[in-house]
């Protein structure tokens, strides 16, 4: 170890190397993804070059890197200078050109950005405050060694710890907030629909957290159970002609039923094997739903599947005779918001249940023993734990909550397609339960509005819209391998030695 | 009282071939209720073969493993799956390298011991999802268990701690006192000195003596470590190559020519013969 503030030394040359070599890769990969554009063949040649880009996406990328290897090294001040220099620069054109409309100072200001999207100038813009702002802090405490990443992580369990106490705060702040959300000022048609998606995924996340969390089974096709559910509610309600009420435990004990089914053979299967062949199953639901043209429609999909209704009430403008709507039972005006906000409180009760219903079963018996399987298989087998049958639980608990997931996105769109299903479902899942922190519930409902919230958000992007996503992952990744928030507090204590509660080693560690 | 009658355990001539390889070669020993029997001999001698056999992890391939039950009848554990051993026949295990759940705390690994009573007392989750009642009871009773072992080895305060985190020789202790908390009639421990220093060695000895004698539990120990064996052990299994070599009391087995000759290679005079 270092004595506390002294320098490490700095090679310049490597740094710079170092810098190059990211340089070259940001250049490789920009040359695909921004360099050459296709275009209209009319209006010129098909493929339109624009070097610029790739030059800029590169100078950035060299300085970027260049700067942190710098502040590793603990040379605070040229980054300081620089990246206040070029954020100041950056910000104040974006002002301008913001300001100044359509006018010449934009077309102007536009020739100086390194980048024609706004979004991605204001990204950069603020990566550069970022940079600045950690370079003043290291110069503000140079007294303090660096942190190694063991040392890191040890922080940050403790900070995931605080959070988690705050969750108790914060949980119920959150969900005062979710419960107002429609009546907040600002709050438009879009904004709630991406509310809604990211509530559907949160409640995804939390059902497949039973799976992959707490049971530690990695489950690749989490979205056949998804399909399961949003087909058993359509082809209910087509076939039979049920509503959505009667449909929506149906559909749960469905999936429920093709988790117990899928699960028995496979479950002995562990990790990387079970994760192939529940990707398998996966596209295998995929494939039926596409092919078996006479029941499921094929890929023409099952459209006019009905709308939920609040006790009868259906939420349509003109109700058929002598029935009544939501509008005119209440006495309102009749409002298309009217139907969103209704399917947002749908889901928003959907997902608490999932949650409640975590919470309360990680104390029991079962819940515990799902712990100890995803700890080690082999000391539950020799305390008597049945293997199988505790996965098997904890595989159809998870499925079942796909399947009401499930069955409400049929009853919002109101039309499904096997193409509403595909891997990348399962993929996005995964990845908001694996990010958020195998386990913890808060964690998933961040992961979930970084990940689906930040996208809807980021439209205007286009098609480097799954950069952010990318970013988004990278990013949480990097900054916390374990997940945002990793931290397991016990489901249980020995209730009179209050003074010994704490693990002390998270203090110590430090 | 016959030989037979006392036996908690009798292992009748265990083979176990894995391909070729002959791990276990027709053993056959019997481990006497309420009495410790060490299972001692050279590394790759197959103790941890029998112990595996025991308690389900393998199949014999050819053998008989009767145990008695005192309450609940006799078990032939070849014939039984894997969980079952420990849920329906009592018997328990340690390993060799300590397999407890690190990420949980100690009193939830002792509380996962004593999942199948909770399972039934929580009736099934289904009953304590709903409210029923009887699971909050059974709760206090399974950490009331629990804090009786950590009392007796001295964990209690540490008893909201990851498992993870205790120091080496409290991982060993927790895992023994995991083992008791199914209340088995048979407790199977690897190696359990292993890697401790004398004065953790000697609390061993008192806890393993303390759990034959106030709990009636039958044990089953391999050890490395000769203190132990010969201090607290009533009876002593030899074997070497898959095959017994020697059966009986620690001084009797002490100075048998075979298993001097197992540990400690041919006297010179005899090699050169």
């Amino acid at each position: 170890m270092q004595a506390p503030g002294a320098r490490p030394p700095f090679d310049l040359l490597g740094a710079l190397k170092d810098a190059g070599r990211v340089a070259a890769v940001v250049a490789l990969l920009t040359v695909a993804l921004l360099g050459a554009r296709v275009q209209d063949a009319s209006s010129g040649p098909p493929l339109l070059f624009r070097f610029d880009d790739v030059i800029a996406a590169a100078a950035l990328a060299f300085f970027g890197r260049l700067g942190v290897a710098l502040l590793r090294a603990r040379r605070a001040l040229p980054v300081l200078v620089g990246a206040i220099a070029f954020a100041l620069g950056l910000t104040a054109i974006l002002l301008l050109g913001t300001a100044a409309g359509g006018g010449e100072g934009a077309v102007l200001a536009r020739r100086i950005l390194p980048f024609a999207s706004p979004v991605v100038n204001w990204t950069l813009a603020i990566a550069a405050w970022i940079m600045s702002a950690r370079a003043a802090w290291l110069l503000w405490h140079a007294s303090e060694s660096t942190l190694d990443s063991e040392a890191r992580e040890a922080r940050m369990d403790r900070l995931g710890a605080r959070i988690q106490e705050w969750a108790r705060l914060v949980g119920p702040l959150l969900l005062g907030v979710a419960v107002v959300l429609p009546f907040l000022p600002g709050i438009d048609r879009r904004l709630l629909d991406i509310a809604v998606l990211v509530v559907t995924y949160i409640m995804l996340g939390w059902g497949l957290n039973i799976v992959v969390g707490l049971a530690g089974l990695l489950d690749l096709g989490y979205v056949a159970f998804y399909a399961v559910g949003a087909y058993s509610y359509a082809l209910l309600a087509l076939y039979f002609d049920l509503g959505f009420w009667t449909c929506l435990p149906l559909a749960g004990i469905m999936s429920a039923f093709a988790g117990i089914l899928l699960g028995f053979p496979v479950l002995r299967l562990r990790g990387d094997y079970l994760a192939i062949v529940t990707l398998g199953f996966g596209e295998i639901i995929r494939i039926i739903l596409l092919n078996w043209y006479t029941f499921t429609n094929g890929p023409d999909g099952i459209s006019g599947i009905p709308r939920p209704t609040l006790f009868g009430l259906p939420f349509t403008a003109n109700p058929a005779e002598g029935e009544a709507s939501f509008h005119s039972f209440f006495g309102l005006e009749y409002s298309p918001l009217d139907r969103i906000v209704f399917l947002y409180y749908l889901i928003l009760a959907l997902a608490l249940v999932t949650n409640l219903f975590t919470l309360r079963i990680r104390k029991l018996p079962v819940g515990r023993a799902w712990e100890a399987l995803r700890e080690d298989e082999i000391a539950c087998r020799s305390l008597g734990v049945h293997p199988r049958n505790t996965k098997l639980t904890a595989f159809s608990i998870g499925a079942m909550f796909g399947g009401f997931g499930g069955s409400f996105f049929a009853t919002r769109q109101g039309f499904i397609s096997p193409e509403s299903f595909t891997f990348l479902e399962s993929a996005i899942i995964l990845a908001i339960v694996v990010l958020g922190g195998m386990g913890s519930q808060i964690g998933i409902v961040f992961a979930a509005i970084l990940l689906i919230g930040l996208p809807e958000v980021f439209r205007d992007l286009n098609q480097y819209r799954m950069l952010a996503f990318g970013l988004a992952m990278v990013t949480i990744m990097v900054w916390r391998p374990r997940g945002l928030l990793a931290h397991r507090e016990p489901t249980i204590r020995i209730t009179d030695h209050p003074s010994h509660g704490a693990d002390p080693a998270q203090e110590t560690r430090a | 009282m016959s030989r037979a009658d006392r036996a908690l355990l009798s292992v009748e001539h265990l083979t176990m071939r894995f391909g070729g390889l002959v791990a276990i070669d027709d053993v056959s020993f019997e481990a006497p209720r309420a009495k410790i029997t060490a299972i001692i001999g050279p590394n790759g001698a197959g103790k941890t073969t029998v112990f595996n056999c025991l308690t389900g992890f393998y199949k014999p391939t050819v053998g008989r493993l009767a145990l008695r039950h005192p309450r609940r009848g006799e078990f032939l554990l070849e014939r039984m799956e894997g969980h079952a051993i420990p849920a329906a026949a009592g018997v328990a295990r340690t390993f060799q390298n300590i397999r407890l759940f690190p990420g949980m705390s100690v009193l939830e690994n002792l509380l996962i011991a004593q999942h199948n009573a909770l399972m039934r007392a929580s009736g099934y989750t289904v009953g304590a999802l709903l409210g029923l009642g009887g699971y909050a009871a059974a709760e206090r009773r399974a950490i009331e268990r629990a804090r009786y072992w950590l009392d007796r080895v001295g964990l209690v305060d540490r008893a909201d701690w990851n498992a993870g985190n205790l120091p080496y020789g409290a991982q060993r202790r927790l895992e023994i006192v995991r083992a008791m908390c199914i209340e088995p009639v048979l407790l199977c421990l690897d190696e359990p000195a292993a890697g401790l220093n004398p004065r953790e060695s000697a609390e061993l000895n008192a806890l393993l003596t303390f759990i034959r004698d106030e709990h009636q539990v039958t044990l089953l120990l391999i050890e490395h470590d000769m203190s132990v064996v010969m201090e607290i052990s009533d009876h002593v299994v030899v074997l070497d190559y898959g095959r017994k070599i020697a059966d009986g009391t620690p001084e009797a087995v002490r100075n048998d020519p075979a298993v001097i000759r197992a540990y400690l290679g041919e006297p010179e005079e005899e090699a050169r013969e």
